[in-house]
This record gives C-alpha cells, sequence and structure tokens, in this order.
C-alpha cells in the first residue's frame, strides 16, 4: 500500500491510447474465405479460441502463403471487452508478413507490448493480461491446424481449469514467461481460477487432477534450480525410492526436527509416507510424550514440521497427523 | 460533448436544492453540536430538524434509533460486527443467514465473521433471481442470530419479498436486517409496516451527499458500536457527525419521499421506453419482471455482446452504464445473477445495467436507445457468434 494505490485504479484509465484506437476502430477484424485464399496464392486456416461462456472468444482468420509459409492476411473476430479486440487485433497485425514459425513466437507479452504507448508502462492493468494470452494461445492453434497436427491431440491436452479451458503448459509458460509468484497473478495472466475456483486449491466443489497451488510451486522450484543448477536442493527427493524418501524424512527428523520437540519432552515418529502422481508426497506423523494431546502442536508444530521438511527435502512435502 | 448518466444505482447527482440546505454549516453555521457556546447550540435546531425528516423519510417510531454514519457500508458493518461481539462470539447463537446477492460490505464482513467461526448460510437466488420468505424459513435454525436481505438488488433492481421475510425473522426470534440501499427514493420505505430490526441506507444513492448514511435500528434492539471514542449518537457512533452531510441527507430523504410519484411515473415510463426498446433487439434478455423491480432500473443481456465493450461504446457517446461483466470487474468472476437465474451461460458476460434517475430525460433516453443500437450493430459485426 502506498498513497497511489489508495485510491485504487480505474480499469479504463490504465488502457493505452493505442488499446482505446484498436478498440474503437480495429484494423483487421473480419473474415478471410477462401476465394481470399485463392487470389492471393495461399492457404485459409480459421482457429477458435475461448468461450463465451467464460467472457471471451477469438476467431481468427490466416491465409497462409502457398511457396513460403508466409501469412499473406490475417483477420479476426471476437466476443470480448476492449482489450480483447485491441490485442486481438494487434496481434493480427503481427502475424502478417511473418512466417507460420515466426508467428507461433508472437507472445501475449510481445502483444501487449506492441500496444504500449511509453516503453515502461504497460498498456493493460494486470487483471487484463488474460486478454493478451488468449491473442497468442490463437496463434498456436492456428500453427497446429496449419500443420495439421490432429486437433485432437490440442484438446487432451491437460486441462487445468475447464471454466476457461487452460492448460497446463498455458498455467506452466505464463508463470516462467511472466516470472509469477501468486495464484492470483497466474489468474489474471491464464484465467485460471477465475470463475468456478475449483482449480486453485484442494477443496473446491469439484475435484480435479492439477492444482494451480501445486503447479505455482513446482514451476517456482524448477526455476529456481534452473538458476542454481550446483545447488543441491532436495530436488531429486521426487525420484528417490520410498525407502530412501523415508530415510531422508527420518534424517530431518533426527536432525532439525525431534532437538526442537525434546527440549519440550515431546517426540514426533513417522507414521506413514503417501506420494502421489502429480508429485505430492504426504507425510503422516504421530505425536510423543508432550506434544501428544497437546492443543497446541497441531497447528504450531506441524506447520514447523512441515516447514523444515519442505526446506530440507522438497517443497511437495505436506504433513498430517496420522 | 453532452454527457448523459444512466448509472444511478452507483451514485447520484446532488440534488442542487440539496446543496443549498448544506451551504450554511460549512462558513456559517460551523459549529460543533457538542460544543456548549453559541456555535455549537446554533446547529442543534437544524439537527433536530434532520432527524425529523429522515424518521418521517422511512416511518420509524421515536422510540427507535437512526444512526448517522458515514454510509451503508459503515451501516451493514456495524450491523454485523455489533452482531458478532454481541451474540455470536459469546452465546448459543452461531450463525448469520445471509444472500448469495448482498452488496460486498455484507459479503465480506460475514466472511471476515467465517474467519472467526462463524456459520454464515448463503442463500443463493432461485431461478427468477430472487430469494423467497420460505428459503429463510427453511434455513433458520435455533442458532441463528440474524438474517440479511438486501431490499432491491444493486444489478437488477429486483425487490425481495422483505416484508415476509421479516416475519419469518420475528416468529423464529431472529433478527432481521435489511440493505436498503436500492430503495429509498424508489419505493415507499415504511419500517413501521412489518418487522424490520435494522435498515441501511446510503444519502448519496437518493441524491444526497457521498459519505454520509443511516442505520435504522428498532426500539429494544441494541448493538455495541462500531466507532467508540464519543457519546455522539446516544453513545452509538462516536465521531462528530458531519453536519452539512446529515442536513444534506435529511433534504434529499425529504426529496425522495415527495418525488415517489414522480419515479413511479415518469422514471418508470422512460426506464419501460429504454426497456421496451432493448427488447426489440434480437436475442436480448432482461432480468426480472418489470413490475417487480425498482422503477429506474434495467439489467439486459445482449447476446454475443460483451458487457464491458458494449459499456466502452455508450462511453464514447457519452452514456454512463455500467456491467456486472467478469470482464470488467477485477475478479473476473461471472454474473452471479445471471448464473442464479439459469440464463444460457453464454449470456454470463453480457449483463449491462442501465439505471436512471428523476433528473433523466425522454431526450437523453431517445439519444441512449439510438446509441445502443448502433453500439450493438458494430459489436455483433465483430463478434464471433454473430
Amino acid at each position: 500500500m502506498a498513497k497511489n494505490d489508495l485510491i485504487g485504479g480505474s480499469l479504463w484509465e490504465q488502457y493505452s491510447q493505442k488499446v482505446a484506437e484498436r478498440m474503437n476502430n480495429p484494423r483487421y477484424f473480419g473474415e478471410l474465405t477462401e476465394e481470399d485464399a485463392k487470389r492471393l496464392n495461399g492457404k485459409l486456416v480459421i482457429a477458435n479460441e475461448g468461450a463465451e461462456s467464460c467472457g471471451d472468444t477469438v476467431r481468427l482468420y490466416w491465409i497462409v502463403g502457398n511457396d513460403d509459409e508466409v501469412i499473406k492476411a490475417a483477420a479476426f473476430k471476437s466476443f470480448g471487452c476492449g482489450t480483447a479486440i485491441a490485442s486481438t487485433d494487434m496481434m493480427a497485425e503481427m502475424c502478417i508478413g511473418k512466417t507460420v514459425a515466426e508467428a507461433t513466437k508472437i507472445t501475449n507479452l510481445d502483444v501487449e507490448r506492441a500496444l504500449r504507448d511509453t516503453e515502461d508502462i504497460a498498456a493493460v492493468p494486470p487483471q487484463k493480461m488474460h486478454c493478451s494470452v488468449m491473442a497468442y494461445e490463437v496463434i498456436k492453434r492456428a500453427a497446429a491446424i496449419y500443420r495439421n497436427v490432429d486437433i485432437s491431440t490440442l484438446e487432451e491436452k491437460d486441462i487445468v481449469c475447464e471454466c476457461a479451458r487452460v492448460t497446463l503448459q498455458t498455467v506452466e509458460d505464463a508463470i516462467r514467461i511472466n516470472d509469477l509468484t501468486t495464484v492470483e497473478e497466474i489468474t489474471d495472466y491464464t484465467k485460471a481460477g477465475a470463475f468456478c475456483k475449483s482449480c486453485i486449491e484442494p477443496g473446491g466443489h469439484e475435484k480435479r487432477k492439477y492444482y494451480l497451488v501445486d503447479i505455482l510451486a513446482r514451476v517456482r522450484a524448477e526455476m529456481l534450480r534452473e538458476q542454481n543448477p550446483d545447488q543441491e536442493e532436495g530436488d531429486d527427493f521426487a525420484s528417490l525410492s520410498v525407502v530412501k524418501k523415508i530415510r531422508a524424512i527420518e534424517k530431518v527428523l533426527d536432525d532439525n526436527v525431534r532437538p526442537v520437540l525434546a527440549r519440550d519432552g515431546g517426540g514426533i515418529e513417522l507414521d506413514d509416507l503417501e506420494c502421489e502422481d502429480a508429485g505430492i508426497c504426504v507425510v503422516s506423523v504421530q505425536y510423543m510424550g508432550a506434544c501428544k494431546g497437546c492443543a497446541g502442536s497441531v497447528a504450531g508444530t506441524l506447520s514447523f514440521v512441515q516447514q523444515t521438511l519442505q526446506e530440507k527435502l522438497s517443497p511437495f512435502i505436506e504433513v498430517k497427523v496420522a | 460533448m453532452e454527457r448523459i448518466f444512466l448509472d444511478n444505482n452507483a451514485t447520484t447527482l446532488v440534488d442542487p436544492s440539496v446543496r443549498d440546505a448544506m451551504e450554511p454549516f460549512y462558513c456559517q453555521m460551523y459549529g460543533n453540536p457538542n460544543s456548549l457556546h453559541s456555535f455549537g447550540i446554533e446547529v442543534r435546531p437544524y439537527l433536530h430538524r434532520a432527524m425529523e425528516l429522515l424518521y418521517a423519510g422511512i416511518g420509524a417510531d421515536d422510540e427507535d434509533d437512526i444512526i448517522i454514519n458515514s454510509c451503508a457500508t459503515e451501516g451493514n458493518n456495524t450491523v454485523i460486527m455489533g452482531m458478532y461481539f454481541s451474540l455470536l462470539k459469546e452465546t448459543r447463537k452461531k450463525s448469520i443467514v445471509t444472500t448469495k446477492l448482498e452488496h460486498p460490505s455484507i459479503r465480506e464482513a460475514c466472511r471476515f465473521l467465517e474467519k472467526q467461526g462463524v456459520k454464515v448460510t448463503w442463500l443463493s437466488p432461485n431461478a427468477d433471481g430472487l430469494i423467497t420468505a420460505q428459503m429463510v424459513r427453511e434455513v433458520i435454525s435455533d442458532t441463528t442470530a440474524l438474517v440479511s436481505v438486501m431490499w432491491a438488488n444493486n444489478e437488477t433492481g429486483q425487490i425481495l419479498p422483505i416484508e415476509e421475510i421479516g416475519h419469518v425473522c420475528r416468529e423464529r426470534g431472529v433478527y432481521f436486517h435489511t440493505d436498503a440501499v436500492q430503495v429509498i427514493g424508489k419505493i415507499p420505505v415504511d419500517v413501521s409496516a412489518f418487522p424490520v430490526d435494522f435498515l441501511t441506507f446510503s444519502a448519496h444513492k437518493f441524491h444526497g451527499p457521498k459519505g454520509v448514511g443511516g442505520l435504522y435500528m428498532r426500539k429494544g434492539v441494541s448493538l455495541p458500536p462500531l466507532l467508540h471514542g464519543g457519546e455522539q449518537m446516544g453513545g452509538h457512533r462516536a465521531g462528530t457527525v458531519d453536519v452539512p452531510g446529515f442536513i444534506g441527507m435529511a433534504r434529499a430523504m425529504e426529496l425522495a419521499v415527495e418525488n415517489l410519484d414522480h419515479e413511479q411515473n415518469h422514471v418508470r415510463k422512460l426506464r419501460d421506453k429504454l426497456e421496451d426498446a432493448l427488447l426489440e433487439i434480437k436475442d436480448v434478455l432482461v432480468v426480472g419482471d418489470r413490475a417487480m423491480r425498482t422503477p429506474n432500473t434495467v439489467y439486459v443481456s445482449i447476446r454475443g455482446v460483451e458487457g464491458e465493450a458494449l459499456i466502452w461504446d455508450l462511453n464514447q457517446a457519452g452514456i454512463a452504464a455500467s456491467t456486472g461483466s467478469a470482464c470488467a470487474s477485477e475478479s473476473l468472476e461471472a454474473s452471479p445473477i445471471l448464473t442464479a437465474i439459469g440464463a444460457d451461460k453464454d449470456l454470463a458476460h453480457t449483463g449491462v445495467r442501465f439505471s436512471l434517475s428523476r433528473f433523466t430525460t425522454a431526450e437523453e433516453i431517445n439519444y441512449t436507445i439510438d446509441v445502443v443500437k448502433k453500439a450493438v450493430i458494430r459489436l455483433r459485426s465483430m463478434s464471433t457468434s454473430y
């Protein structure tokens, strides 16, 4: 919180002039037809992304040159707010003149940057970033269609957020490319978690295969490792055999946990270990001695044990009382 | 460019006569009404008179209390937090019943109490977008301390069956609060006509100034104050009262009551005219029976036209309306009301609200109809679904 945050941001005030202009007069909205394709000696590609029920959709039309794979013309249709329309318009413009391979390298950040009035001021507020993400997603889809990669391979991608149809890859990319550190940011960038919220963390109204909190923790850990390749983190914990995992946990308990608990006459024993496919390991423990039956042990000690194990071994360890 | 304000459920212009009533209390009669000297004393008759107007405006009994505060958000928080400290925290009363339609000041205050261990029952509106007395009856239990249901919904203008809900609460011996922010000056408000224990309102929703509001508390009902530190408002709310604001709110209340007929006839006619014109557009849904809504509000969903995009186009033409569309709100959530009434999922992001006032003119509505139609054509021409 600071002076500028107290009045709070106005959504539209944070749009760049370029966004406003393209909303008012988009240059590439419309449709392209087979006739256009013939005229331009190219192939017509039509790709759809998003769903109206999620707040925005975009349809991208390309005409890709038969000889050189260069995108000769692009057009779009969109159901969405001003930033969705402006981002898509800019994206369509950026595709033109590029080969399909080059176009697929355009990211949402490139689109957003192109919409800026000045280099260091974002073109749209954070909660509107997802609009540019969609512009980037639809390029990928168009490329897949053009390359005749089976559409079903696209559909079968791991979907993290069903409401907004956000894939695991999209979430991971968004975290990496934009250096996201919170679930709220993931939601702003990808829309994952914006609707029914089931995919944010376990306990929502629907059980999900992936949760944003877990993906975030894993990707952040991977990023950290990539930055410090020499560091011997607990990263290989996941690849250990069960016996070795148990040994590693026991060692941390011996070295870092039991001595602390012993000071208050308490102790702790490992009861069970369950590791799920998603990489989460649930460590069940039993309290001994003074910790047993002590109300404080459930909250305070448990979080101490979990933190220590996470620090020493893996961020994906959860501790519960057996 | 002449601008047109059709966002009167968000705030309203201060009636010039309200401003005139407030004016003397800035530079002439600026005394603190709690002071002993003449500067303080000279203000006091005006405050008594203002109180009379407010009591008359909502039909309060002399034995009831109307606490002058800063806004309905404060009033709502006073009720919810007061319930926590007076009942929920220490007695066998452990729960609150409210609805998913409420203003954030009720919603977030209740969520905060959930974290303190209070059980909150969140009623979902039925397929008509309404909460019924029967729904309330079914969830009240012996541990329920309070039921809080808004009188009219800010988004759709739909009027909820507050009287019946009040009777259910009275029968079950449960306190009943209603957020009346959207009804003052739009429909008659008479707290003597049915059981309601707490009622909250904000002056700026009925052509009064921003930053002043009221909390009605029925005789015999008491709550600990939210603000401590003074004897103002009989100890219910510490802090020197905003004298000009209070005077302005009272004048605004007087005008609100005087203009009820105008609201029911003139404003309703203009609203209906706009609504009829909107309904002429193909694939349009208006939420709620118009007879059962506040006379100034129409909430429309236009297929293929995203809400924020539409209000963007309206704004370009100088017209202010608002949208509950996910895209425009920070939360990105789909409109709860459209979800509740079971509208087609594709409509969840298309809701736009027009809210008129007694200052809205026929010319403004004609112009608005024209602009909306053009905007719909433009946005549908761009839309993937049209």
